[in-house]
């Protein structure tokens, strides 16, 4: 499937991935290379063939409503670019 | 000390030969001294390895010892490490010191093993030559010039060039095994969800799998002992009885029935690849073993199910890291959008982003059933396919990779290409299958690999085969040419 | 034009477990910013989330509770976008198989009558955080302590055509949610919170018109402005001939308006798929069954019952019925006096009436029901009038114990013996002889408006306490 450049940069958008307009062309060239490649599943015959999201027929367990965690903001605090007032600092979020 | 097997080193310990303190020692100097020829270290835990060392040492003093008391261990920068930098390769990590251990670093820990270190590997797991680390590439101690292998390359780098005696890797669709072949070691894949996932970075989550990477398949059986078992804190560890893996080491392979599939030997097949895997199944043969055709019908689609399911969960398991609570973030950003798409800009490289932007796309509105959909469904055919098979035979085997290690830069410009390294790995993955590599022999001075894959939890068997297989070859224990000479 | 308005409602509700849907990090309300917030709920590297059961036990007591499908294998799918308050960059919910399929819900309207409204699904998901918007140097502050609050997104149909309804269907689900205890309702914490999606049609009309979906309105008051408002605005578009945007839009309470929403005018593409940190959750018919049987009596059961079994009207069904414990409390006062339309009365009444004042609820009423049925006791053997009935309350209310120990205290037993009564009778027609006269002169109709003259006199001369009707009979037997 070929995909074009303005494709490209709603997907770049969507995943918060800025891309310089110097390379945009060859992201896209490298992209559409790869689902060219993907696009062999097509073929397939999957008709009647359940989706598979995990190699194991396992189902999720459960776990007993504990409290088992405690605070440890400043541990992690420690390493965050920006916070204030125990606060993630951020550019401001507007609604 | 650096040329015996981690068992080896076990009695060596106990028997009093020497202390945990001289032995981390020496590999510290080692590293100290050659590291800067393969980089295959990101981050070499100096201080905390001596301490450990030290109370490993009081502990076989003590005489209560654990499996792995004193025994130097490198771990893949994958694996968060509490108090000490996990990068994952990345640049958006290279500040990250994560205030926890992952699962299976508490395990090493629990048994006694000293963390020597972190391992280069390709960003965030992503590649198959270490090109694509934040840290630049590692080398193969075999041939400088070319690669080690990934995403684990710089665990099978240590390990082949001495520098550690065994490693932990993580292997999504061949990261374990296609390095262990380029640089002569035994790797280990276990079965999805029989090593914990939790704090190990996610790639690919359905497909992400920690194992060990060592010198023999009794290395690799030792280290699973503590890396196996099942964590409540991770939802798709396995709840299946762990066993002791060195316990059928030496079983025999009388009767054994070793499939081969017609897809993993034809064309793209380096030759002398194909000859070198064709010895040694003659080795096997030699001890009982039986050789089956099989087939794998789905192959083909093997390599555009998973570069549509790896890239799709990595896209969304990578939305993390977006500068506000860990990590790296951009340098005064205007607003909110800037802040997130400069941080990820930066702090990715291109293969990640490559990745990023392949699985945003395919999980996408409109796209989602022709590509995502499609694949899981393809996924099922090709684990049934495999199921297929285990109904005729015990084990299948094949070469880990189509040839020996390629050169630096060689398939750096051609993701394609690349991808193409990994045809006979990642349907394991895809199926949640075990997967070993064995080293089989040499092509043109680099070592490759015979594969072996089993059954769901039939680890034991795998390590059996490559045990068996290591009494009466010697290609494991064989030292790259500079290392040997080194040592002399 | 005649418009009809068309309201579906997606109410996220937290529910009232101990830690949190994913990680055992406790849920409680109000702590220090981040204190609650662990590895996995601040998304650190290598964390992964493991399902709370009881999560999955509130979210099928729901579906059993409105009579809906269980989902026997449900699927957690990951929501993807980027927000600060999300720090995986995605919200773990459920999208294609939900936990809670199609349901049915009875709603009490304030006439008494009553609407079914349709209940399309309700699924698990983890709550976000909070963005603080107050000014830090031109930056918002981010609280994580939310993020993995276990939510329940209850959709409803497009069934609900006002304000009015769309506030009586939300009252209805306080009332079962809190019933079922799977949440503490409280919405001025957030435990309940409301999207409401409203369109306008041409009455008569099948097809759906436009609509706007109002975000995160979080109290029935706000709901009702709200949807008064939304419906104003989208009248006056149509009106003028213009067309409804589809788009999101915040309540403003202050401001009392409505007015988009900045941040989510890009179209989002959410990339839903299965969560691969989670397997299938699978239900078995045992442990649904288990919940069923333990199952209390729901709200609209118990309305249902209070009319027939008590004789009650729909109103007063359902204002007791309304919550747990006041309609555990109105049974304990019938049982204990054994007049189920006095005891009605009372508790709604004097009861309610005094917890609001003093903004207690019934779990806190200094008197209990035990006490307030005694004293209805009372009421019913003429041991005291209706009127002194209150004076006593007032007493309990402040602790002086007791219905008989107050009546006791103050003397305030009803005055029943007729010769005592006889007496101040014979007082009050002796000192009164010019009404006497006018009362004997008059004809029968007028006589019974005089008479409440010399009744009056007598209360006032018993200070209350003299047995009314008593007093009427003697009166009557010698006003002659």
């Amino acid at each position: 499937m070929a995909i074009e450049q303005d494709e490209i940069e709603k997907i770049a958008e969507l995943a918060r991935i800025r891309i310089d307009a110097d390379h945009i062309g060859d992201v896209t060239r490298r992209i559409t290379d790869i689902l060219h490649m993907v696009d062999q599943l097509q073929a397939a015959d999957t008709r009647d063939v359940e989706p598979m999201a995990n190699p194991l027929d396992a189902t999720q367990p459960l776990r007993a409503d504990e409290v088992t965690e405690s605070n440890r903001r400043e541990a992690f605090q420690a390493i965050a670019p920006a916070v204030e007032n125990g606060l993630y600092l951020v550019p401001k979020v507007i609604e | 000390m650096h040329q015996i097997s981690v068992a080896q080193l076990a009695k060596g310990l106990r028997d009093k030969q020497f202390s945990s303190t001289e032995l981390t020692r020496h590999f510290l100097d080692r590293i100290a001294s050659l590291d800067s020829r393969y980089n295959s270290y990101i981050t070499v835990s100096e201080s905390a390895a001596m301490a450990a060392a030290e109370a490993a040492d009081r502990q076989l003093a003590a005489g209560d010892a654990a499996a792995l008391t004193g025994i130097p261990i490198a771990h893949k920068d994958i694996f968060c490490t509490d108090g000490l930098r996990t990068s994952c390769g990345s640049r958006m990590l290279d500040n990250f010191v994560p205030p926890y251990d992952a699962t299976v670093i508490q395990r090493f820990k629990r048994d006694g093993a000293v963390l020597l270190g972190k391992t280069n590997m390709d960003e965030f797991a992503m590649g198959s030559s270490n090109e694509s680390s934040f840290y630049g590439p590692a080398t193969n101690p075999w041939d400088r010039e070319r690669v080690p292998g990934g995403s684990s390359g710089g665990s099978a780098a240590a390990v082949a060039a001495r520098l550690a005696p065994a490693a932990t890797g993580t292997d999504t669709g061949g990261s374990i095994r296609q390095p262990a072949a380029f640089c002569g070691i035994t790797g280990l894949k276990p079965t999805y969800g029989r090593v914990s996932r939790l704090g190990m970075i996610a790639f690919a989550s359905s497909l992400d799998q920690a194992g060990p990477m060592a010198r023999s398949a009794q290395d690799c059986a030792l280290l699973l002992n503590t890396m196996a078992g099942h964590d409540p804190l991770d939802s798709t560890s396995a709840a299946v009885a762990t066993e002791d893996y060195t316990a059928a080491l030496d079983n025999s392979l009388e009767g054994l029935r070793i499939g081969l599939p017609r897809e993993y030997f034809g064309e793209g097949l380096d030759a002398a690849t194909g000859a070198a895997v064709d010895a040694a199944l003659k080795e096997l043969t030699a001890q009982g073993a039986r050789l089956v055709e099989i087939s794998l019908p789905h192959s083909h689609l093997t390599v555009p199910a998973y570069y549509v399911i790896a890239p799709a969960e990595a896209s969304t398991n990578l939305s993390r890291f977006d500068g506000v609570r860990y990590g790296h973030r951009c340098e005064d950003p205007v607003d909110l959008h800037d802040l997130y798409t400069r941080t990820r800009e930066e702090g990715f490289g291109d293969e990640v982003k490559r990745r990023i932007l392949v699985g945003t796309y395919a999980l996408s509105a409109g796209y989602y059933d022709a590509y995502y959909k499609k694949a899981q469904q393809v996924r099922r055919l090709i684990k049934q396919d495999f199921l297929d098979c285990f109904e005729q035979v015990d084990v299948i085997a094949g070469p880990t990779t189509p040839g020996p290690a390629f050169r630096l830069g060689e398939k750096s410009d051609d993701p394609i290409a690349m991808y193409l390294e990994d045809v006979y790995t990642l349907a394991v993955n895809l199926a949640g299958l075990p997967g070993m590599s064995v080293p089989a022999g040499f092509v043109r001075g680099t070592p490759v690999g015979l594969q072996l894959i089993g059954r769901h939890f039939d680890e034991s068997r795998l390590l059996n085969i490559a045990h068996r297989y290591q009494q009466v070859t010697d290609w494991h224990v064989q030292e790259p040419p500079e290392i040997a000479e080194g040592a002399a | 034009m005649q418009w009809e308005t068309v309201i579906g409602l997606e109410v996220h509700l937290q529910l009232a477990t101990r830690s949190k849907i994913f990680s055992g990090s406790p849920t409680t309300f109000g702590a220090e910013p981040n204190t609650q917030a662990s590895a996995v709920d601040l998304a650190m590297p290598g964390m992964l989330p493991v399902l709370n059961e009881q999560a999955v036990r509130y979210a099928v007591m729901f579906g059993l509770g409105i009579g809906a499908e269980i989902g026997k294998r449900s699927i957690f799918d990951r929501k993807n976008y980027f927000y600060p308050d999300l720090p995986k960059g995605y919200q773990i919910s459920q999208f294609q198989d939900p936990i809670v399929g199609r349901g049915r819900f009875e709603v009490q309207l304030e006439d008494g009558s009553t609407r079914e409204i349709g209940i399309t699904r309700a699924h698990l998901e983890e709550d976000a955080g909070k963005s603080l918007h107050e000014d830090f140097h031109g930056m918002s502050g981010i609280d994580l302590n939310r993020a993995g609050t276990p939510l329940l997104e209850i959709v409803t149909e497009p069934d609900l055509r006002s304000a009015a309804e769309a506030v009586a269907y939300l009252k209805a689900l306080h009332s079962l949610v809190t019933y079922l205890g799977i949440s503490d309702g409280n919405m001025a914490e957030g435990s309940m919170r409301c999207d409401i999606n409203i369109s306008l049609r041409p009455s008569g009309s099948e097809a759906y018109g436009t609509r706007a979906e109002i975000k995160n309105v979080n109290s029935f008051r706000f709901v009702e402005k709200a949807i008064r408002h939304e419906v104003e605005r989208q009248a006056d578009i149509l009106e003028d001939g213009g067309t409804v945007a589809q788009e999101t839009r915040l309540y403003d309470a202050d401001l009392d308006e409505t007015r988009p929403m900045r941040s989510k005018e890009v179209a989002n593409d959410y990339r839903y798929f299965p969560e691969p940190d989670l397997l299938p959750v699978v239900i078995a018919d045992d442990y649904i069954e288990a919940i069923r049987e333990s199952l209390p009596e729901l709200p609209t059961d118990k309305r249902h019952r209070f009319m027939e079994q008590y004789g009650l009207s729909a109103y007063d069904a359902n204002v007791l019925s309304d919550t747990r414990p006041l309609a555990d409390y109105f049974e304990a006062v019938v049982a204990g006096c054994g007049d189920a339309k006095i005891a009605a009365n009372w508790v709604q009444v004097e009861l309610l009436g005094q917890l609001n004042r003093n903004e207690l609820d019934i779990e806190h009423s200094p008197v209990s029901a035990d006490a307030l049925g005694g004293l209805i006791v009372r009421i019913l053997d003429n041991s005291i009038s209706g009127k002194i009935a209150k004076q006593v309350f007032e007493a309990m209310w402040q602790g002086e114990g007791s219905a008989d120990e107050v009546i006791e205290a103050k003397g305030l037993k009803q005055v029943s013996d007729s010769g005592a009564l006889e007496t101040m009778v014979d007082e009050v027609i002796a000192n009164n002889s010019a009404q006497v006269e006018q009362y004997l002169a008059a004809d029968e109709a007028r006589r019974k408006k005089l008479v409440g003259f010399f009744v009056g006199q007598v209360m006032k001369l018993s200070k209350g306490q003299a047995n009314p009707q008593m007093v009427n009979e003697l009166l009557a037997k010698k006003l002659v």
